[in-house]
């Protein structure tokens, strides 16, 4: 018994996947053991159902056409934010962040540096997909006094939510995120046609003064005051994002 | 910064090496989630996701380089929507169901219909189902279904191996089946 071909070399024999000696090593240990050989003839018939099965399942076609709108509109260069019509539920963009929490579980272990900056390119995903999921916020307006008690009941913090529209950043809206494990507020605002949202969510450990971050042609800030974590991030110049931070945190 | 001109050629070159292979990319998210509204989900996702990340695009086979991105998104939507699918447990169910079966005839397996052979892999862990799609159905080779499943060659060896004898073992289970039910 123990003389048979093992299964993995078998398969990979009617793969075309052995290199000519081990195959014709196999091919002869057929020709001298007729179980292995009923093996190869079984999984060759197999093979030769599932292949003749008709098995793929054809685009729809209004699918088909619906996306090729959709990517045509991505292909268009400039401006960078394209509101596209997503048809995108929002679970897929909770997968995503999953998805990336997943990754960033797996970096646990390894050097904090790491960590740091898979949370700055979630970050950044997060602040991506707002843009391109008309799913900018969850509520919208551009009052704070309806932004922040929005929050209460869906968060276990409450975010600081203020208007900076006489400097020019005007206040778009909120929206929940779950970001690196926690729960956390996205705040969203513009300046021109930019747009800035800022995570937070509350955070152990000492404050940290302001750092300013390049990532994936984004600019982020990132503070930690009075047990919340803060960072900003958007597309502004470094210059204007700093100036920005420097107000939240005025 | 992308100029147009960039950008126009981004486009182009995404259209000539990646959406050819947007049948190939809705086939996998479609066997994946099995159903059509979350495959187009999955599928949309994935490609934008290409598009947004072609410029990492090395020249590579290109549907090799955008079934990974189909199958990452694809796992995450199965980790998040089934997450019972955890295959240890499944896999074992099916093991201690099946041992007892024996090899089942190759003619039966030549003629099962593709309505038997659907039902199989359908009934496959995640990670079996998709081997044998990129093996039969996608015609992969060996080195580029471990290039799209990120997994060593052994694996992949052992997977291709393992997913067949369950296939069979489905197929002749669900022959047994409707003989019983015939009698």
């Amino acid at each position: 018994m123990t003389n048979h071909a093992q299964h993995n070399l078998l398969h990979a024999y009617l793969d075309d996947e052995l290199d000519l000696v081990r195959s014709m090593e196999l091919e002869d240990h057929l020709v001298e053991c007729g179980d292995c050989a009923h093996e190869v003839a079984s999984y060759r018939a197999l093979r030769e159902g599932v292949v003749s099965g008709d098995l793929r399942y054809q685009v729809p076609t209004d699918f088909r056409s619906r996306l090729l709108k959709e990517i045509r509109e991505q292909e268009k260069p400039e401006p960078k934010h394209v509101f596209v019509q997503g048809r995108l539920p929002w679970w897929s963009w909770a997968t995503v962040a999953t998805c990336l929490l997943a990754l960033a579980a797996a970096f646990m272990l390894d050097l904090s540096e790491r960590h740091e900056r898979n949370l700055m390119s979630e970050i950044v995903s997060d602040h991506v997909r707002s843009l391109m999921a008309a799913h900018l916020t969850d509520m919208l307006t551009s009052d704070q006094h309806t932004v922040k008690p929005w929050f209460t009941g869906k968060l276990d913090f409450s975010p600081e939510v203020r208007d900076f529209s006489a400097d020019g950043f005007d206040l778009v809206g909120g929206r929940l995120e779950y970001v690196d494990g926690h729960d956390a507020a996205a705040i969203v605002y513009q300046r021109r046609k930019h747009v800035i949202n800022v995570f937070m969510w509350p955070s152990l450990g000492p404050d940290q003064e302001p750092r300013t971050i390049a990532q994936q042609g984004f600019n982020l800030v990132e503070w930690k005051r009075a047990r919340m974590y803060y960072c900003a991030v958007s597309d502004l110049s470094q210059q204007e994002l700093s100036e920005f931070s420097l107000m939240l945190r005025r | 910064m992308g100029t147009s001109t960039d950008s126009g050629e981004k486009a182009a070159r995404f259209e000539v090496v990646v959406l050819p292979h947007f049948d190939a990319a809705y086939n996998l998210a479609r066997w994946m989630t099995r159903n059509t509204s979350d495959a187009e989900d999955v599928t949309q996702e994935a490609m934008l996701r290409a598009f947004r990340f072609f410029d990492t695009f090395r020249g590579e086979n290109g549907r090799v380089w955008l079934l990974t991105i189909v199958r990452n998104t694809c796992l995450t939507w199965i980790r998040r929507h089934l997450p019972q699918q955890n295959s240890a447990e499944f896999d074992e169910r099916l093991h201690t169901d099946l041992q007892a079966s024996l090899t089942p005839e190759s003619e039966y397996l030549r003629q099962a219909t593709g309505e038997q052979v659907r039902r199989a892999i359908e009934h496959l862990p995640p990670e079996y189902r998709e081997v044998i799609l990129m093996r039969e159905l996608e015609q992969l080779s060996y080195k580029e279904i471990a290039t799209v499943t990120q997994s060593p060659l052994g694996t992949v060896m052992s997977r291709i191996s393992r997913a067949r004898s369950m296939l069979r073992q489905l197929i002749d289970a669900q022959r047994r089946a409707e003989v019983k039910q015939n009698d």
